[in-house]
């Protein structure tokens, strides 16, 4: 099998490989391994929200509210240990993720009960649930010192060379692996993103798939309410504004059509990885903060453009894989 | 007959239009072989053939959509090409389709003049003078249309005269109608001819396309039949019976290329009693045994999909009795149908059939996921299994079962549809269309296999629009007209003619 770098995932590692490579000779020490464990650990929330918003793109929808849902949640949960610094971390982390998910099924109702466009659904829930976060906290800031230390220090926590922090996003990595390749629900969102009539056909409930992915995508939202909350020790209405898009951005330099149907785990994470590198890099080799932003939005549109491009071979490749067609597999 | 609106006046005149020789082959298959046909001015001329003669492709060329391979056009005596649409508009040809391309959210002002609006003299739309002209246009085609009006907000006859309208508005010596009338109500269709005859009366040279014998008869001088991509036979109407026009649409040989296997017809498998829809279709009854074909046969839309849509739980309907090996039977979604053991084949299988990114083994392992996974948990290998089966049963040519389904060619991808189908093993098979657009030596292929199914005891329904086929391959032959029944016929009752008169509402019989 020489596909090499035909492969998209292979191809991201070999970008983001020179990447490090070339940001290493202006800032030494770059290519490290504390660095580059660093690099995952500060990426570790967008690759858990972009493998939830990958599931929702995968069936042709979009969640635009899983930074809304991040904060609300994130306030929720930070409110609930300032008041109640007894409860154990379990029982938050349960709230967190229970309440990500409940946010996410109203999103995934609205689009499969009522047959909203996701688009404007999640546009709408995007300012709804930033102003639940403000209507909850009273634009009021929850700071470190309101915080408990288990709450604060858990992600922290250092576990062989990485913190826990990136040790969750590994594991929601590998979890995300197995629900979509060995699930039904797995496969039904690939097949209602491929073909969503044939997948009605084949007997799978579309909407009802879309529903899932929204929870599936809210839970983690709401997860990772809880990490960014402890992770910057501080909860405020404003938090990881924006974030949402940085979460579509790394599925489409991850190759995940935008159409539905097409991706992969890996191209999400490698996706997230990639906007990480550039992030920690630009400041470290001297990029002026203003022109930080610009960079990373050019970065965003050449891996659209080149992802467009791989899209359009990928359908002149029909041809040339159909003549070769005379092996076995 | 209303003959009598002929106008000898022009008939020694050469036409305005001449096709000559025209012939469009497509990979496969020839779809217009040298035919031939004239249109004069002053005159309308039908054009019959049924689904598939090559009706569809002769307006595209006519309207410079296609270019043909071989043949000529002439127009007033001079040959003329259209190289794209707009060559044909510039020359005077306009097209009135049968599915009406307008616009919901443009007026119907806009609409009439999408693409050719007037302009004032810095280059923008110039509104008035297009609401004025379209006015004029409607008012010509009595109609009270108000052309600052959207399109949403006009009935389906009004959108109707609308893209008449549009037709009318570029300046045009030669109409085609694309089956116009499909849509409309019978008080519809008398306006809709009223403006035939004023458009006759301007020397304009109409081809007009239906399935429909009485409105041809009703509006048409002379008639051009195609089968087969060749045009047959040409004359005028009244010089023509209903009969013999049928003979030329239908005449060849059937029955004998269609390797359809003389089954032992078992039991009832699958019983439906009084199905009612409240707008597709109306009192379906029909059974279906053990190792039968049962064809389904009727004009395009017809109802036959509806119903078969609502046996596979896509769409419900409003009353009825379903019932399977003698028990009742509620299907209220495909899952439920899939696991009752019914599936359906849906007509265009790149659009309804297949997942083209998905690996091969996983769209045909997708309906029965439930057999290949377990506690839940979905298992690859058994799923290849699963596809290696039907693969090699069904020939699938394939670098591996791993690879999109989008990378095969369009006979493979058939395959990996009907594998999938066949790996629930279903007890009723419903095919929409199964041969529709494949070559002739697939549909072979298809047909023996068809009967093969047959033969293990499968239960099938086939649709299809394609007459042979339908007389080939069918036990008995249930023909719908307008949602509704217009006969079950056994094997030994079955001629062309009968199915043709049963299908186009036409039961009278002789004339």
């Amino acid at each position: 099998m020489k596909h090499l770098l035909k492969n998209r995932e292979v191809l991201l590692v070999v970008i983001i490989a020179v990447m490090i490579a070339l940001f290493a000779t202006r800032a030494p020490g770059f290519a490290g391994p504390k660095n580059l464990a660093n690099i995952f650990n500060d990426t570790s929330i967008l690759i858990i929200l972009a493998l939830g918003q990958m599931t929702v793109i995968l069936t042709k929808s979009i969640d635009l509210s899983v930074a809304a849902n991040l904060a609300f949640t994130g306030m929720a949960v930070a409110m609930l240990n300032a008041a109640y610094p007894a409860l154990p971390l379990v029982l938050i982390l349960g709230v967190a993720i229970g309440m990500g998910a409940a946010l996410g099924a109203i999103n995934g109702y609205l689009v499969w009960a009522l047959g909203i466009p996701p688009i404007v659904v999640t546009l709408g829930t995007l300012t709804i649930y930033r102003g639940m976060a403000f209507v909850l906290s009273g634009g009021s800031w929850i700071n470190a010192h309101q915080m408990t230390p288990t709450f604060l220090n858990t992600p922290r926590t250092m576990l062989l060379g990485l913190p826990v922090l990136g040790w969750v996003a590994i594991l929601i990595v590998a979890l995300m692996v197995f629900v979509l390749s060995r699930t039904g629900f797995g496969r039904a969102t690939y097949a209602s993103g491929g073909n969503p009539v044939a997948a009605t056909y084949a007997g799978i409930d579309v909407g009802r798939t879309k529903f899932y992915a929204f929870v599936l995508s809210g839970a983690l939202a709401g997860l990772s309410g809880y990490l960014w909350v402890s992770r910057y020790a501080v909860a405020y209405v404003d938090i990881a504004a924006g974030f949402e898009l940085d979460s579509v951005a790394a599925c489409v330099i991850g190759g995940i059509s935008i159409a539905g149907g097409i991706g992969s785990v890996g191209g999400a994470v490698l996706g997230a990885l990639f906007l990480g590198v550039i992030k920690n890099a630009l400041p470290v080799i001297g990029i002026s903060p203003f022109a930080q932003m610009a960079i990373s939005g050019l970065v965003i549109i050449l891996a659209v453009i080149f992802n467009a491009r791989a899209e359009r071979n990928r359908g002149r490749m029909i041809l040339r894989a159909h003549s070769k067609a005379e092996g076995g597999a | 007959m209303t003959t009598a609106l002929r106008q000898p006046a022009v008939d020694m005149a050469a036409p305005r239009l001449e096709m000559r020789g025209i012939s469009k082959i497509f990979p496969g298959i020839k779809a217009l072989d040298r035919v031939n046909i004239a249109l004069k001015a002053g005159e309308v001329t039908a054009l019959i053939g049924e689904n598939g003669a090559g009706k569809s492709t002769l307006v595209k060329i006519l309207t410079g959509i296609y270019q043909p391979d071989e043949g000529e056009i002439l127009l007033d005596s001079q040959p003329v090409t259209f190289t794209n649409a707009q060559g044909a508009i510039d020359a005077g040809v306009t097209a009135i389709h049968q599915e009406t391309v307008l616009f919901d959210d443009l007026t119907v002002g806009e609409n009439i003049y999408l693409g050719h609006a007037p302009r004032t003299r810095f280059g923008l739309i110039d509104w008035k003078t297009m609401n004025t002209k379209a006015a004029s246009l409607l008012q010509a085609l009595e109609t009270e249309i108000d052309p600052a009006m959207r399109l949403r907000d006009l009935s389906i006859a009004q959108r109707h005269l609308v893209a008449i309208a549009r037709a009318l508005s570029v300046e045009s010596g030669i109409v085609i109608m694309d089956e116009p009338t499909a849509a409309l109500s019978r008080k519809e269709i008398d306006d809709l001819f009223r403006i035939v005859t004023r458009l006759k009366a301007q020397g304009k040279a109409i081809l007009f396309i239906s399935h429909k014998f009485d409105e041809v008869y009703e509006i048409a001088e002379n008639y051009v039949v195609f089968r087969d991509g060749q045009s047959v036979g040409a004359g005028q109407l009244a010089d023509a019976g209903q009969n013999e026009i049928v003979r030329l649409m239908v005449g060849r040989d059937v029955a004998k290329a269609f390797p359809k296997v003389d089954v032992a017809i078992g039991r009832p498998v699958l019983t439906v009693e009084n199905y009612c829809h409240e707008t597709e279709y109306r009192d379906i009854s029909f059974d279906l045994r053990r190792g039968e074909i049962l064809g389904l046969y009727g004009l395009i839309g017809a109802g036959r999909s509806e119903i078969c849509q609502s046996l596979f739980g896509i769409s419900r309907p409003s009353s009825g009795r379903l019932t399977m090996d003698g028990k009742d039977l509620s299907i209220r979604s495909s899952a439920d149908a899939i696991a009752a053991g019914i599936v359906y084949v849906p007509e265009e299988r790149g659009r309804h059939g297949v997942a083209l990114p998905m690996p091969i083994f996983q769209n045909m392992s997708l309906p029965s996921l439930s057999r290949t996974s377990r506690s839940g948990f979905l298992r690859a290998a058994e799923e290849l299994k699963l596809s290696r089966t039907y693969a090699e049963r069904l020939d699938l040519r394939a670098a591996a079962l791993s690879v999109p389904v989008g990378t095969l060619s369009g006979g493979n991808q058939q395959k990996v549809v009907i594998g999938k189908w066949l790996a629930t093993r279903p007890k009723v098979i419903i095919l929409d269309e199964p041969t529709k657009g494949i070559d002739i030596g697939s549909k072979a292929a298809v047909h023996g296999f068809i009967s093969e199914l047959a033969a293990e005891g499968l239960s099938i329904i086939m649709i299809s629009s394609e007459l042979p086929e339908i007389l080939g391959m069918s036990d008995r032959v249930l023909v719908m007209h307008e949602g509704l029944s217009a006969g079950l016929f056994e094997r030994d009752q079955l001629n062309a003619e009968t199915l043709v008169r049963a299908a186009t509402g036409n039961m009278q019989g002789q004339e």
